[in-house]
């Protein structure tokens, strides 16, 4: 049976080893990233403090974009739940902001490590499962660390979240100019992206691509497949605790919302639009996402979520080789 | 020791009538599931949808009236739902598990925040019907005889739900269909007619346990996600398509939410998860399941 | 000492035993076919030996050892490899990339998760793509090759990974005779060291390239002998026959 075929448009990524350039995305050359970076550098030079606050959300969150993409175009993983890891890495942010110090880079460090921690402790029982209930244990998951925010009052601040947070501190002097704060967000979000770049490009995610393609078969090759697919997790939730401390140096503020299902839609959203499994195609979505939910939200009187949702439907319909080469990987090769 | 027992009666009372309201809400997510292999994520929506319907008609002063109006709309507004999603995930039907689900959310998204731009932010109550708004003494303790109806009111729909699915013809379809949907297809069962039917009544019991869950939980932004959750936990510990999963599973979260909250209110959302983590561990594919969905 | 072998194993599947009691010995080096008309059980067998499926009576032991607890990715490490029956490989990956895939794997480092260059992958990759004449298809995407040249890849994919027992099931499976005649070139051709189990519905091929043949029916091993001996067994050929009839009651 000719499953391979059929799997063909599926595939955006490239790999090292010499897979076949992305049909729908061209890889922007080494020169194109270059001058990305740099306007990005630049920005807050010619922007309004209102702008580049505003590109400082979008860093934020494509930077939990690509960790999400790390999981669901890459290992073929499409997680409900990813919000949780990022929602965590910002309470541990803003605690150790709090309480203990806002000097870079500790609450980066601690809002990493937490993130994947968390990633550790939930992963497990879900990389063992796969199609629909992959989906929805993701989404259980992240769900009740959503209602462990709202509960755990003492340390998360409860429903009105943790407050006032300091500015991270380079030095022993608080990054409070949005220009600065928007520099050492830039900073960590393109050390954090290079650093999943390369782990995309390396034998550990070409593996993790061929998890994607076929599981089964790259289990009769010799691959612990569960255990690569954990490992991606726990990777990924490490990500996304890092946006998570970029969040909350950003926000000074970070409440359940940050943790819930909207957010962790939202983000899946971005990696849907921009195109699963090329890395950058999800930042790129997740500034739509962010453009459309706070630029144009006001002036839908806060119901950006209602176009959000519109939107949703439309890329569904619309845009099949965004959202496909995803799950029905999954589901195909379980049915075969 | 009494007063202990008294406490811890009405927790449990508590925890029958959520888990009451819990299985009817997840029993149609759960058959839709396991008919169609759709995550239909508006599920929470179509609940929130029945709230406010239920609030909106209530508005002017509750009677029986409003109440079975509420329930009878309901019921329409739900049955038209659920064949206008299974005809919009029909398309879809070839394509992966999550395209199915992110148009659900979508769906979600729009329906939830076009309530809140209708009914406002603010949380809206809904009264009892009246005669069912007091209490009734159980064991000596006061209980809100409304919680008692809906407790029973489960217990009918559980019934009924169950009649069907086991002892009728469409219902050994269904069976069929979610034990190996492949081998239905292959026999030439044509079962578009009875998925559209599922998933028209899954919808209908979403939005009338939305009616029912207005006395209890009112009708409010963000009760849909709360509800869903709720939902999808009752379903991964009973198992896909299964109804006896899904009221064992139901009955299970309707006493973590409520004696676990009473008993350990820090740790609530850990018991909760606690019981699915277990669950998953010992048994992949829920109490009841019999797919190798969750297979390693 | 066999290389492979299993004794006892059984699997049911409700009421139906697919396979049972079944007891094989494979001698090291051995080129031994698995036959048997459909339904025989040759498929249940395949994975219980290659660990994808467990068994719910008996043993499995690979060199010696006894691997019946382990599972594929170990077995696969202890130099057990395997083709699967519908050729199913990476839909995103050239050639090269897939053979890269299993020769990374068996080269005894660890998969590191930085880019880095891999010369040994690289050599291994090309010798093995050379001797299986996919050397120009190098660069191509797996979905360009044609059914032919998969089952090849295939077959590059399980000696990838340096196996010294080598499963196949039925490799020839929807081959043309052109590419069925390459297929045995290329069988006849490996190494006489490693061992090669395979399931097989084309006779000629079995009866080309066997030393070894043994006869399943109905979940239970009917014959083990030499391919002259099957050839001449009136057991084999009334299960054959047998079950043909039966099948045209079923189809007819």
């Amino acid at each position: 049976m000719t499953e391979v075929s059929r799997r063909v448009p599926a595939a955006p990524p490239a790999g090292a080893d010499g897979s076949p350039p992305p049909r729908r995305l061209p890889r922007p050359g080494p020169a194109i990233a270059v001058v990305v970076v740099l306007v990005l550098a630049a920005a807050p030079l010619f922007l309004a403090p209102y702008a580049t606050t505003t590109l400082t959300r979008m860093l934020v969150f494509g930077l939990l974009a690509v960790s999400l993409d790390l999981l669901v175009g890459i290992t073929g993983l499409p997680s409900l739940g990813h919000a949780a890891y990022f929602g965590a890495g910002a309470y541990a942010a803003g605690w150790v902001s709090l309480h203990v110090t806002a000097a870079i880079p500790v609450p980066l460090l601690v809002g990493a490590a937490v993130g994947g921690i968390a990633a550790a402790l939930t992963g497990w029982v879900a990389v063992r499962s796969a199609g629909v209930y992959f989906l929805m244990l993701t989404l259980a998951i992240g769900e009740v660390l959503a209602q462990l925010a709202h509960s755990w009052q003492s340390v998360t601040g409860g429903a009105d979240g943790l407050a006032g947070i300091p500015a991270p501190a380079l030095g022993g002097e608080p990054l409070a100019n949005t220009g600065f704060l928007y520099w050492y967000v830039l900073a960590v979000g393109l050390v954090m992206f290079a650093a999943v770049w390369l782990l995309a490009r390396s034998p550990f995610g070409t593996a993790l691509r061929g998890i994607r393609d076929n599981e089964p078969r790259m289990r009769a090759v010799g691959y612990p497949t569960t255990l690569y697919k954990y490992a991606a997790f726990v990777a990924a939730g490490t990500v996304a605790g890092a946006a998570g401390s970029l969040l909350a140096a950003q926000q000074r503020l970070v409440t359940p919302a940050d943790v819930g299902f909207t957010t962790a839609a939202l983000v899946l959203l971005a990696v849907v639009i921009g195109g699963a499994g090329s890395l950058w195609g999800p930042v790129l979505g997740a500034a739509i996402v962010v453009l459309v939910r706070d630029a144009l939200g006001p002036g839908l009187g806060g119901h950006g979520e209602l176009l959000l949702g519109i939107v949703f439907v439309l890329v569904v319909y619309l845009l099949p080789r965004g959202a496909a080469g995803i799950g029905s990987l999954r589901v195909r090769r379980r049915r075969s | 020791m009494t007063g202990w027992v008294a406490a811890n009666l009405v927790s449990v009372l508590n925890g029958l009538a959520i888990g009451a309201l819990l299985f009817i809400l997840a029993v149609g997510l759960s058959l839709v599931f396991g008919m169609m292999d759709v995550l239909n994520l508006a599920h929470g929506a179509l609940f929130l949808v029945g709230a406010y319907l239920a609030a909106a008609l209530a508005a002017g002063g509750a009677s029986w009236g409003t109440f079975l109006g509420a329930l009878g709309l309901a019921a329409v507004i739900g049955l038209v739902a659920g064949g206008a999603l299974s005809a919009m995930t029909e398309p879809l039907r070839r394509r992966s598990h999550l395209d199915q689900a992110l148009l659900t959310l979508g769906v979600a998204l729009i329906v939830a925040e076009v309530l809140q731009i209708v009914f406002g932010n603010d949380p809206l109550a809904v009264p009892a019907p009246p005669g069912l708004d007091g209490s009734t003494s159980v064991l000596g303790a006061a209980y809100p005889t409304y919680r008692l109806v809906l407790i029973g009111l489960g217990a009918v729909v559980a019934v009924g739900v169950y009649l069907l699915v086991e002892r009728t013809t469409v219902g050994a379809l269904i069976r069929a269909t979610v034990a190996d949907r492949e081998m239905v297809a292959a026999v030439g069962v044509d079962n578009r007619r009875v998925k559209i039917a599922v998933f028209a009544a899954g919808s209908l019991l979403a939005t009338v346990a939305g009616v029912l869950g207005g006395p209890v939980y009112g009708a409010s932004v963000g009760l849909d996600s709360t509800v869903l959750i709720l939902a999808l936990v009752v379903v991964v510990i009973g198992g896909l398509g299964s109804v006896k999963g899904a009221l064992v599973g139901a009955l299970l979260i309707g006493q973590v939410e409520s004696l676990g909250r009473a008993l350990l209110p820090d740790l609530a959302s850990f018991v909760l998860f606690g019981a699915l983590a277990l669950v998953l561990v010992l048994r992949p594919q829920g109490l009841f399941g019999h797919r190798s969905g969750a297979a390693v | 000492m066999s290389a492979l072998s299993c004794h006892g194993l059984g699997r049911s599947f409700g009421a139906l035993k697919a396979v049972s009691g079944v007891d094989l010995s494979v001698a090291p080096g051995a080129r031994h076919a698995l036959i048997g008309p459909n339904g025989a059980g040759k498929s249940t067998l395949f994975r219980l030996l290659t660990g994808t499926m467990r068994p719910d009576t008996g043993t499995v032991h690979l060199d010696g050892d006894d691997v019946t607890g382990l599972s594929e990715v170990r077995r696969c490490r202890r130099g057990m490899s395997q083709t699967l029956q519908h050729s199913s490989l990476f839909g995103s990956f050239t050639v090269a990339g897939t053979v890269a895939l299993a020769v990374r794997r068996h080269t005894g480092r660890a998969v590191r998760p930085w880019p880095h260059r891999e010369p040994d992958v690289t050599a291994r990759t090309d010798e093995l793509l050379t001797r299986l004449g996919l050397a120009d298809r190098a660069g191509e995407p797996v979905p360009a090759l044609s059914h032919g040249e998969r089952k090849q890849l295939e077959v590059a994919l399980a000696l990838a990974c340096s196996p010294a027992v080598l499963l196949l099931d039925e490799p020839a499976a929807g081959m043309s005779p052109a590419e069925s005649a390459r297929l045995l070139t290329l069988l006849t051709g490996l190494p006489p060291e490693v061992t090669v189990l395979f399931v097989e519905h084309d006779l000629d091929l079995v009866f080309d390239l066997a030393d070894r043949v043994t006869v399943l029916h109905l979940g239970r091993v009917l014959l083990t002998g030499t391919p002259d001996e099957v050839r001449a067994s009136d057991a084999v050929r009334e299960a054959y026959l047998g079950t043909a009839r039966r099948e045209e009651l079923f189809t007819g």
